[in-house]
């Protein structure tokens, strides 16, 4: 989305499972065991007459149905990337009850014959993806598909016969919101494995970041299956077509609102270059704090929340330069007088107060200058990370050469009074991976 | 809008004045509510059911389904822009319509009367309620004649019920629409409810209606098996969107305050020129909406106007402040300012035709303006709208060569570049405009305080050109 492509080390020399971590290889491969085995069985079960009766009008509107979400797949804050609606239709196929005299002429579905069709649906709505040019997004497909395995085994193999005997329709419903629940934790697990690995950030902020930020999608795609499964029993699969509506508009909410966060970003990030382009600082100077300082404040545990203030702050830290009349020498501000730093601070953090939503933002960086140590009241973390970030910016600049980075670290470490001391420890981690910010 | 509402306390969000209502819209209204009571009084509150498909407590239901209507019509959020909203209430209706009867689903619709909105008049109230009863009960009868029957949904009769609903929600959204028309139109000579009415935005409220409408049928069909709880379970994914359209409105007005605090921070740098992107910005969203631009460039054009001379921090402060003639190497750098603008904000996803005017915004109709000295309708509409609204706030500002000019006196001088520096269409616009909107011009500068720079010379102004030494 609004990230910078990852940078891998030198990818055209890589083979394309090379270049992945093991992780995602393992997931894939996961993924790629269960497709083929379902495959395997389904052919067995149907070729072999195993399987009484296949519903092949259900298997193709869910399909179809798991290859239209796949299709509008849905940018989440983060450069993450959901499919509400392949999930509907997935999880609802999974969960289908069906009674002996329902519209579905399906008595036993087994849990194979739906991974196979949602592993087809899911394919053929990447394909489009691929066609474009765009990334296929196989992480987050074979975490999906991995997930509603999970459900549909435990569901078709061990719950529904139970349910069919007992008929409760507050049973069913709680059964299927449980299940729901457990798929969903599969998903959101393996996106916050894949993702801490992502980005190096410890799992288990990757995972409450995860939670909180999948939760309300994970609602709606679960009211929406259960009323799929429901109606679909009274209505038949027309039901798939009249609920598509209200689902899109739920899909729409969310890109909007996805969109917005991307577009602020990046004006917060194109803004923040005037102080560059009006020669304050050097080029590029923002954009490296704040990619250094939210690589440290991820190793240091700082949750996605409390990053993105960091990162803003980061990005506009010397913003307050626009209120001085000639420009410092080279823009760094480490070279001038406590003084006149905390008052840029002070005045960038004005500016940014003035927005009215931004006060966080703005107290990291009117305290940017502070001393890490004995300055009453001691600077937030977050602006004792811009302090140590700003400073080997300065220092080092865009310069990669690992002596000057090392000299700059060092130098820094014989100051504990003026930078944290366990910041500059994580920066020197950071400052030798250099990783991109994926916020 | 959408089931829609009358709309007079909505654009009156933010001021919070009274609108008068017509008198023709009144006697309208009057007939829209006698014609409403005559229809509940004559339709029966339930329809005819077959024994197998009764429900077994239908004064539950209906209240049940009352109740939906009124969270979701209190629940109404921003589908696109201020102006248009969604609600979902249609969809109780019609469940009423297909569960109950036309009389059931005209009880349904009328709870708009109670609406727990605020600010609502009582015309408004009343014409709602009426106007949604009308519609549920015209709804219901369309059912009923294709149906034959009310009442749950039986499996195996797929086609006729689909056909049915089909009908009765095109009816309901028709009947709904309808309506609002005539009240649009009775009460046009109100400025304010002129704007209402998107018209580009017409088929998607009719697509997101029709959307709703559907999932009426749904509620319908769980009833069968799980009775009330059915209209609990569809208000989960209905408030989740709510809750992403309330976070996405939020976010985009985090958004343009930081946007107005970093342009501000920008103007700093020059102390005559402060608040000239947010007016420039303002007299460019009164040229877009003069020309019927539609609510999305009209947001962007509000951005790139607020943006459009970011570009000359990278001017360098001697060159701003020189007094007397520029030599062509500082012309040079003056006219370089919307490239380096361009530069800054080319990243901003969103802005594609902003950009646009950001980088043209001092062409001339002529073509003897720069960056690229593009003429007529080579330059973009948005730099043809950018440059008269930013000509027309340097003239009636102070700066330090001159007083502020009259709005008058700059009209004339509008009138006079229109058609060698301005478009003149931008320009009839413009004042066609601000006859009707009026202009808040900037108060007099006081001394300039200590940070800030003087311009000496303001290249936006079209009566002082700037002076460029000839060797």
């Amino acid at each position: 989305m609004t990230s910078p492509r990852t940078r891998r080390p030198e990818p055209d020399r890589l083979a394309y499972w090379q270049a992945m971590d093991s992780g995602r290889l393992l997931l894939m491969g996961a993924a790629a065991m269960l497709v083929t085995a379902s495959f395997a069985v389904s052919g067995v079960l149907i070729h072999g007459h195993l399987q009484p009766q296949v519903d092949w009008h259900a298997a193709f509107a869910f399909g179809g149905f798991v290859a239209f979400g796949e299709l509008l797949r849905l940018a989440l804050p983060g450069g993450r990337e959901a499919a509400p609606i392949a999930m509907v239709g997935a999880m609802s196929y999974a969960l289908l009850l069906n009674e002996p005299n329902g519209p579905l002429n399906n008595p036993k579905l087994p849990a194979v014959l739906v991974v196979a069709v949602c592993a087809v649906g899911m394919t053929v709505g990447a394909l489009p993806h691929i066609a474009a040019g765009r990334p296929a997004g196989l992480t987050g497909m074979c975490s999906r598909l991995v997930a509603v395995a999970g459900v549909a085994f435990i569901f078709r193999s061990v719950v529904v016969g139970f349910l069919l005997k007992n008929g409760m329709w507050e049973l069913e419903l709680a059964v299927m919101a449980v299940l729901i629940f457990f798929g969903w934790l599969i998903d959101t697990v393996i996106g916050a494995l894949i993702r801490a690995d992502d980005v190096g950030a410890l799992f288990s902020v990757a995972l409450v970041d995860e939670m909180q930020l999948q939760w309300p999608l994970g609602l709606a795609v679960g009211a929406s299956v259960i009323i799929t499964v429901f109606s679909v029993q009274v209505l038949g699969l027309a039901v798939l077509i009249a609920f598509i509506g209200p689902l899109l508009v739920t899909q729409v909410a969310f890109r909007r609102y996805a969109g917005i966060r991307a577009t602020y970003l990046q004006t917060v990030r194109s803004l923040a270059r005037v102080t560059e382009v009006a020669g304050y600082v050097e080029a590029g100077h923002s954009r490296r704090v704040s990619r250094l300082a939210v690589s440290v404040g991820r190793g240091l545990g700082m949750a996605e929340t409390e990053l993105l203030a960091l990162e803003y702050a980061a990005l506009m830290h010397d913003i307050g330069q626009l209120s001085l009349v000639d420009p410092i020498p080279g823009g760094a501000t480490v070279l001038v007088s406590r003084a006149d730093q905390d008052r840029i601070a002070e005045l960038g953090s004005d500016v940014i107060r003035r927005a009215g939503v931004l006060d966080e933002v703005a107290e990291l960086v009117r305290c940017q200058a502070w001393p890490a140590r004995g300055h009453d009241p001691a600077p937030p973390l977050g602006s004792r990370i811009i302090r140590a970030a700003n400073a080997f910016d300065d220092m080092v600049g865009s310069s990669t050469d690992r002596d000057r980075s090392a000299a700059a670290i060092d130098r820094m470490r014989l100051d504990p009074v003026g930078y944290d001391v366990e910041v500059v420890d994580a920066l020197r981690d950071v400052a030798g991976r250099r990783v991109p910010s994926r916020l | 809008m959408t089931s829609g509402q009358l709309g007079i306390s909505r654009t009156m969000a933010g001021a919070e004045r009274e609108v008068r209502v017509s008198l023709a819209a009144r006697i309208y209204i009057g007939v829209v509510v006698v014609a409403a009571l005559a229809a509940v009084w004559r339709a029966p509150v339930f329809g005819p059911a077959l024994a197998t498909t009764r429900l077994s407590r239908p004064w539950i239901a209906l209240g049940v389904l009352q109740a939906l209507f009124l969270v979701c019509d209190s629940a109404r959020a921003p589908l696109t822009s201020r102006q248009t909203k969604w609600s979902p209430s249609s969809s109780a209706t019609l469940a009423a319509a297909v569960l109950l009867g036309p009389g059931a689903a005209g009880l349904v619709g009328a709870m708009s009367l109670v609406s727990v909105r605020r600010r609502l008049q009582a015309e408004e109230r009343l014409f709602n309620g009426a106007m949604h009863a009308l519609a549920g009960i015209a709804a219901g009868w369309t059912y009923l004649a294709i149906n034959d029957s009310v009442g749950l949904l039986q499996s195996g009769h797929f086609k006729t019920i689909l056909a049915a609903f089909a009908a009765a929600a095109a009816v309901h959204v028709l009947t709904n629409h309808g309506l609002l028309w005539g009240i649009y139109r009775l009460n046009r000579a109100n400025p304010v409810l002129r704007t209402e009415m998107p018209e580009s935005s017409l088929a998607l409220l009719l697509a997101s209606d029709l959307g709703y409408a559907s999932l009426g049928l749904v509620i319908a069909a769980l009833w069968t098996h799980m009775e009330w709880f059915a209209a609990v379970i569809v208000l989960v994914p209905l408030f989740v969107a709510r809750w992403a359209m309330a976070q996405f409105a939020g976010e985009q007005r985090a958004y343009t305050a930081t946007m107005n605090a970093l342009c501000q921070a920008v103007e700093t740098k020059d102390y005559y020129t402060r608040g000239h992107g947010d007016r420039v910005s303002r007299g460019a969203v009164m040229i877009a909406r003069q020309i019927g631009m539609s609510s999305a460039r009209t947001d962007a054009i509000r951005f790139a106007g607020m943006l459009h001379d970011v570009g000359k921090l990278g001017v360098p402060t001697q060159v701003l402040q020189k007094t007397g003639p520029l030599t062509e190497d500082e012309f040079a750098a003056i006219q370089l300012h919307p490239m380096r603008g361009l530069e800054i904000v080319r990243e901003i996803g969103f802005l594609y035709e902003a950009l646009n005017g950001i980088m043209h915004h001092h062409e001339r109709i002529d073509g003897r303006g720069y960056p690229m000295g593009l003429a007529g309708h080579e330059i973009p509409e948005f730099a043809r709208v950018i440059a008269v609204a930013d000509a027309f706030d340097s003239m009636t500002s102070t700066r330090s060569y001159r007083e502020a000019k009259s709005i008058d006196q700059a009209i004339i001088e509008l009138r006079r570049g229109a058609g060698t520096q301005f478009d003149p269409l931008i320009v009839q616009a413009f004042v066609a405009a601000l006859a009707q909107v009026g202009w808040e011009r900037p108060g007099p500068a006081g001394a300039p305080i200590d940070l800030a720079t003087v311009t000496v010379q303001d290249h936006d102004d079209p009566t002082a050109p700037l002076q460029v030494v000839v060797p």
